[in-house]
């Protein structure tokens, strides 16, 4: 049996599993497909939202980029995690018990303004849609690497396939497929990590891999100190970014994950306030036992690359290198002429010879372990999933901002139900158009850098306009509009100035990079709200008596 | 109006979330970012893990877990007070 008819194999399976389930669970009516009628139970839900939070980008770029950074990696793994915390104590449990379906409802209703609202959609808008173009892009990778196609037309498959469960089934259906697809990724991401803790710590546990010896009895992570020192990078445990820039990039990334509209809208498919915290709670649990493997892969991966290929010469290299060469995933260049490749760092003074792709880490290793096919094949539908739950997630709240807050709350509020969800398919068509186009023609440089800007954004927009919204009485519509707006402009600004129009390093303000300046912007919507609070009429008293009825417990039923 | 009970109700939640913010900022900025170098240093380390890195790739993960277990329980259990409070009336 080949490794592609394994592959075959196993992401057919998946993908019958994932269509079945989305058949039997078609969405009939606006409520179920838009929060699935809201009786999931906690458990699954819990489940459906760790895959829908999950990105390709967490699933197959995080450990490379753990493996590239050691100890500078840990802003992603305490950010998206930390602030998944902010977001169940602070926001879920109070929007849910608001009872609107989507977070400019919210915005509008409690700043009692239309601008708000229009505001609060183009965010939510701009957000998802950065988002889904990396999703669709990264299922078409997969997709042309695993049938030997070109990339459109993987692009292509993935959005049939995406439409077909997102359109029809609407959340109920996308809930219980995610299901389904948070299985698939935390078998495929644990299994190969504990072949690979055996084989190179002696440990079953990848996390306790990773704090412990190696084979040798050496130390795991003294010895990849040693390695990175040698090879010329810094301390793996030491990490290059500055304090400062560590502490803002993280609060950005939490904050910004607070205020992210697709995972908040998550909660309002369970029953009860209750059941959301119990929700919350499960999710983070089903996040971690990925997100805790992840740096012990990233980790076991670095060791691996460089044993399997530093120094190695042009004949003895391992037949998957070639695999990976002829994607483009990873190249090298014999710049000293010796047919030996040199994997250097910056301080090590030579020329480095190995250039390859943060995202190849983990597609890699099982290859370099030498593990068993159908951990490859396994590892493959993980990715997919990955990829294919987020896009669908997003999807929905994206048809769901145009059809509810455009359409029906703003343009044209005489909307009956049945043309509402008419609506919302055909935005959710209108927004994959979109998406698949950008999947294939990439503005590639573009989207690695708007990832900054969805981060920055919702941390700098969303998250302190809702937490004034719930926490302060007082906080009037003049002051969340002003703070909302100059949070935005500031932080939209500073990436803009310099992701894309030049602005160098040295010109940053405090050194302080564009992935960390929504912390700033969030720190100026708090001061410019509050400020103008002071100067302008408080809020009517019927949004008063709405704050005060969030902060009450659901009357029993 | 806010009846007294409620407005009860709000201060012993909002009690209950600052001490799990703190934890929180504590686990992630206090331990992993600001304190870490001299945890590094310091702190007996967990495994071979320098206890301030350990803290940033695993420990304030495991942390986050266990506070948001803490939260659910504490929230739902304060709920069933005020409700058999509001019952009792």
């Amino acid at each position: 049996m080949s490794q592609a008819f394994m592959n075959y194999l196993f992401i057919g399976l998946s993908f019958a599993i994932y269509i079945t389930i989305a058949i039997r669970s078609r969405a009939g009516s606006t409520k179920e497909f838009y929060v699935a009628g809201g009786g999931v139970s906690p458990l699954a839900n819990g489940m459906a939202t760790a895959a829908d939070w999950m990105s390709a980008a967490t699933f197959i770029s995080m450990a490379g980029t753990v493996a590239i950074s050691g100890y500078d990696g840990s802003r992603f793994l305490m950010g998206w995690t930390g602030g998944f915390v902010l977001l169940t104590v602070l926001m879920v449990p109070y929007l849910r018990k608001f009872g609107k379906a989507t977070v400019p409802d919210f915005i509008g209703d409690r700043y009692y303004s239309r601008g708000a609202r229009a505001i609060a959609v183009v965010c939510a808008l701009f957000i998802c849609m950065t988002y889904i173009m990396g999703q669709m892009r990264g299922v078409g990778v997969v997709f042309s690497q695993l049938f030997g196609i070109s990339v459109p037309a993987g692009v292509l498959i993935g959005a049939t396939i995406v439409f077909f469960y997102a359109g029809l089934g609407g959340m109920k259906g996308i809930t219980y497929t995610q299901v389904a697809q948070y299985l698939v990724m935390a078998f495929s991401y644990t299994i190969p990590a504990l072949f690979i803790a055996f084989m190179l710590t002696g440990n079953v546990l990848p996390q306790a891999g990773l704090v412990g010896e190696t084979v040798n009895g050496v130390p795991f992570l003294d010895a990849l100190n040693a390695i990175n020192r040698e090879l010329g990078f810094a301390e793996y445990t030491a990490g290059k970014l500055s304090k400062l820039n560590m502490f803002c990039i993280t609060a950005a990334l939490m904050c910004g994950t607070a205020g992210l509209p697709h995972v908040i809208v998550r909660y309002f498919t369970v029953k009860s306030v209750k059941a959301v915290r119990v929700s919350a709670a499960w999710t983070l649990l089903f996040i971690a036992v990925i997100y805790l493997t992840a740096p012990a892969v990233g980790a076991f991966a670095r060791v691996q690359l460089i044993e399997a290929l530093n120094e190695t010469a042009q004949a003895d290299l391992p037949a998957w290198f070639g695999a990976f060469e002829a994607t483009g995933q990873m190249s090298w260049e014999d710049v000293n002429g010796d047919g030996h490749i040199q994997y250097r760092g910056a301080e090590s003074g030579e020329p480095n010879e190995l250039i390859f792709g943060t995202d190849m880490m983990v597609m890699a290793n099982p290859y370099m372990a030498g593990l068993p096919m159908w951990v490859t094949a396994l590892l493959m539908a993980g990715c997919i999933a990955a990829a294919l739950s987020t896009a669908a997630g997003l999807l929905l709240v994206l048809s769901t901002s145009i059809a509810h807050d455009l359409m029906k709350k703003i343009l044209k509020p005489t909307l009956s139900d049945r043309e509402e969800v008419r609506w919302a398919r055909v935005a959710s068509f209108g927004a994959l158009v979109v998406a698949t186009y950008f999947g294939i023609n990439p503005p590639s440089a573009f989207i690695a850098k708007t990832v900054a800007f969805a981060f920055g954004l919702a941390a700098s927009s969303f998250f302190p306009t809702l937490l004034m919204g719930i926490f302060s009485k007082r906080m009037n519509r003049a002051g969340g509009m002003a703070g909302m707006s100059v949070g935005l402009l500031f932080t939209f600004s500073y990436i803009v100035y310099f992701q894309f129009l030049g602005g160098t390093a040295a010109e940053y303000w405090w050194g302080i990079t564009p992935e960390g300046i929504g912390f700033v912007g969030m720190l100026l919507n708090f001061a410019v709200a509050f400020g103008v609070r002071v100067c302008t009429a408080p809020p009517p008293t019927a949004v008063v008596e709405m704050v005060e009825r969030i902060r009450l417990p659901e009357e029993s039923a | 109006m806010e009846s007294k009970k409620s407005r009860e109700y709000h201060r012993a939640a909002l009690r209950l979330l600052t001490g799990l913010l703190c934890v929180w900022f504590g686990l992630s900025f206090g331990c992993s970012i600001l304190l870490r170098d001299w945890l590094d240093a310091h702190a007996p380390t967990v495994g071979h893990a320098p206890f301030g890195f350990w803290m940033a790739q695993q420990g304030s993960i495991i942390g986050f877990v266990v506070l948001l277990v803490i939260y659910a329980w504490g929230m739902n259990r304060l709920e069933e007070r005020f409700r058999s409070d509001e019952e009792g009336k």
